[in-house]
């Protein structure tokens, strides 16, 4: 049990909580946030009386984050985040796609990057995968992606 | 009986084609470790976008039935459950398959997981009608109550904490209230400009539930999957339906145990199967042949969870009362095609009500059949490497939340709010309450004003929706759910003590 994590994790949601309760109690027209009101009193309780929980060292579920996992995620999570935040609209859907795809398949594939054979692995995981997404997303659906720069 | 005279729309080739296609589907979703059954349904959903209402959710419910049964093929080749309502499965059917029966043990759990599934949807083909009429009794502050009691009882029971999980429920209906304001057309909280629209369910949903596996699997790091490869012996078929019959009070109590598991808001298919496993074994006169290979765990832990679909689905139907995570997934999918849990629904909408809990029944009968066929094939699909499973998901959960309304701001919702659950679960807190809360957080709204103007010109908000029979068993529900949830959690604090 990590009680500093607590701590940060349940400062953070006891602040959105007072932020959501000033937002509803002072903006105008107050009779459309009659709602919110009623819903900003609930979150503000839970989440100071979890805030206060996590201070007395009381926070019993949940084991936080270790170092290792968060060592482990650190890559995928920033591809996954270049992949959706900027890559999608900027190069394209399926380019990107692609490119994240096979990112993401080597940093995380346990095989022997030293050896041919996996790569040319992973290139045909990710032409198979590709070939599906456009296949349904386009050739079904018809959905209309952004081009970006390819497609 | 008003559901035979809708079997026809089951048998048009696209509900067939739709049928097999999301039991085949969901058997080998069901069957992969870390797909859930919930993440499976929620994938689903765009594609249901562009079907029409009634197509759309015989897809969604074949994936729902077939993804829990599929959960017993990794379940018992590789004792991992494919879904958490599997759990119990392994402790025999591993077991056995570790003896060299593994294709009995999964022909037990296939014919099973029929009778069972074929029970729970004659329990909500009976029970659904008499309780949406019923549910015409109610006016605005008890559909408000009723959608405040979805939250708790979700919020209380699935989750370890009960004030974490009602913290969960509050969170998803402040979410909820994001946007324009129905009434006044004001804006709320929109601090962003994707935002404008508030939040839009289904990329919600696939963030909620899916990019959390993802950072998950990628915070297992780089690692081979160490597969135990069992070699899977031809069984005959009639031998295995001649076990289930000669099964009948293990298959029995599965079968009951799940049903009443399933009426139950917020219980889930996790317990149904434990609780049956565990019944049947206090029952049986072989208690000591349990866990040791027994074909009495399998079958009664199998048919509880499959039993428990059914009737997950009524309290659903009726009174917008999800009995499970998944079937809070399947709100959202009736949702979108403007269709409302309720007596709206039997009376406006018979020709999507009746067809998509007949297509369930048909569903039951071929996830038994396709489930025979395919499950050592399913096994192998099972070893999928997470490497793949993570960066799959990640661009279904991408394409898929952009297809809905072909817009980027749903994209970066569905990645924003998947990253803040994954740190979310981290700390005790669970998708399922969040969910509700943003599913029935604008209709607890809607009846909220409707209640508080009905109330300024009578007698005030107080006696509005503080009195009255309805009113009061709705509130007490509330309130014994928690205090249930919150004695439950301090007794087992006790005991761990």
């Amino acid at each position: 049990m990590n009680y500093l994590q607590h701590r940060i994790s349940s400062g953070i949601i006891a602040i959105v909580a007072i932020w959501v309760c000033w937002i509803s109690f002072t903006q105008k027209p107050a009779e459309a946030f009659l709602f919110p009101r009623v819903i900003a009193v609930f979150f503000l309780i839970l989440a100071l009386w979890t805030f206060a929980k996590a201070v007395l060292g009381r926070s019993r579920v949940g084991n936080g984050l270790s170092r290792t996992a968060a060592k482990n995620m650190a890559p995928g999570v920033a591809v996954a985040g270049i992949y959706i935040f900027w890559a999608a609209k900027a190069l394209g859907f399926y380019c990107s796609s692609t490119i994240a795809f096979f990112i993401l398949l080597s940093l995380y594939d346990p095989a022997p990057s030293s050896e041919l054979k996996t790569w040319i692995k992973r290139s045909l995981i990710t032409a198979g995968f590709i070939a599906i997404m456009y296949a349904l997303f386009a050739g079904v659906l018809k959905v209309y992606t952004p081009r970006g720069m390819f497609i | 009986m008003e559901f035979i005279y809708y079997f026809g729309e089951v048998f048009t080739p696209i509900s067939m084609l739709l049928l097999i296609g999301g039991t085949v589907g969901g058997l080998i979703l069901g069957a992969t470790p870390g797909l859930s059954p919930t993440m499976a349904v929620a994938l689903l959903i765009p594609f249901t976008f562009h079907l029409s209402a009634v197509h759309g959710l015989i897809l969604l419910g074949a994936a729902y039935t077939s993804t829990v049964a599929g959960g017993a093929v990794s379940a018992i080749l590789l004792k991992i459950p494919g879904a958490p309502a599997n759990i119990a499965t392994t402790l025999d059917g591993h077991a056995m398959a570790l003896k060299g029966e593994g294709a009995k043990a999964l022909q037990l759990s296939f014919i099973s997981s029929l009778f069972g599934g074929v029970f729970g949807v004659f329990l909500l083909i009976f029970l659904t009608p008499v309780l949406a009429e019923w549910a015409l009794a109610f006016g605005p502050s008890h559909l408000f109550w009723l959608a405040i009691l979805g939250v708790t009882v979700i919020g209380s029971l699935e989750s370890n904490s009960v004030v974490k999980g009602l913290l969960s429920g509050c969170i998803g209906m402040w979410l909820a209230t994001i946007g324009f304001d129905d009434m006044l057309g004001v804006k709320r909280f929109v601090f962003h400009s994707s935002l404008g629209g508030g939040v839009n369910i289904i990329p919600a949903l696939i963030g909620l539930f899916a990019i959390p596996q993802v950072i998950t699997m990628f915070a297992s790091g780089r690692f081979d999957q160490d597969f135990e490869r069992i070699k899977v012996k031809k069984h005959p078929i009639g031998d295995a339906f001649r076990e289930v019959f000669k099964r009948t009070r293990a298959l029995s109590i599965g079968t009951i145990t799940g049903s009443i598991i399933g009426l139950i808001p917020g219980v889930g298919g996790q317990i149904a199967g434990l609780v049956a496993y565990d019944q049947s074994k206090k029952f049986s006169s072989e208690k000591a042949k349990f866990g040791t290979g027994h074909s009495e765990g399998v079958i009664a832990a199998e048919a509880a969870n499959n039993a428990m679909v059914g009737p997950s689905l009524v309290p659903l139907l009726t009174l917008s009362i999800p009995g499970s995570p998944t079937a809070a997934v399947l709100l959202g999918g009736l949702l979108i095609h403007g269709i409302f849990p309720g007596v709206d629904l039997f009376e406006n909408h018979p020709d999507v009500a009746w067809p998509f809990i007949n297509s369930m029944l048909i569903g039951q009968i071929l996830m038994c059949i396709f489930g025979i066929y395919i499950a050592s094939f399913a096994a192998r699909v099972a070893q999928v490497p997470k490497s793949v499973m993570a960066a799959t998901v990640l661009g279904l959960a991408l394409f898929g939340s952009y297809a809905v309304q072909q817009s980027m701001g749903d994209v970066y919702v569905m990645a924003v709010l998947g990253t803040m659950m994954f740190f979310l679960e981290r700390f005790g807190f669970s998708a399922a309450p969040l969910v509700l809360g943003l599913i029935l957080g604008p209709i607890a709204e809607s009846n909220f004003v409707q209640g508080s103007m009905i109330a300024d010109a009578q007698n005030g908000p107080m006696t509005y929706f503080f009195t009255g029979t309805l009113n009061i068993v709705l509130i007490a529900v509330v309130v014994v759910s928690i205090g249930y949830s919150a004695w439950s959690e301090l007794s087992s604090r006790k005991v761990e003590q």
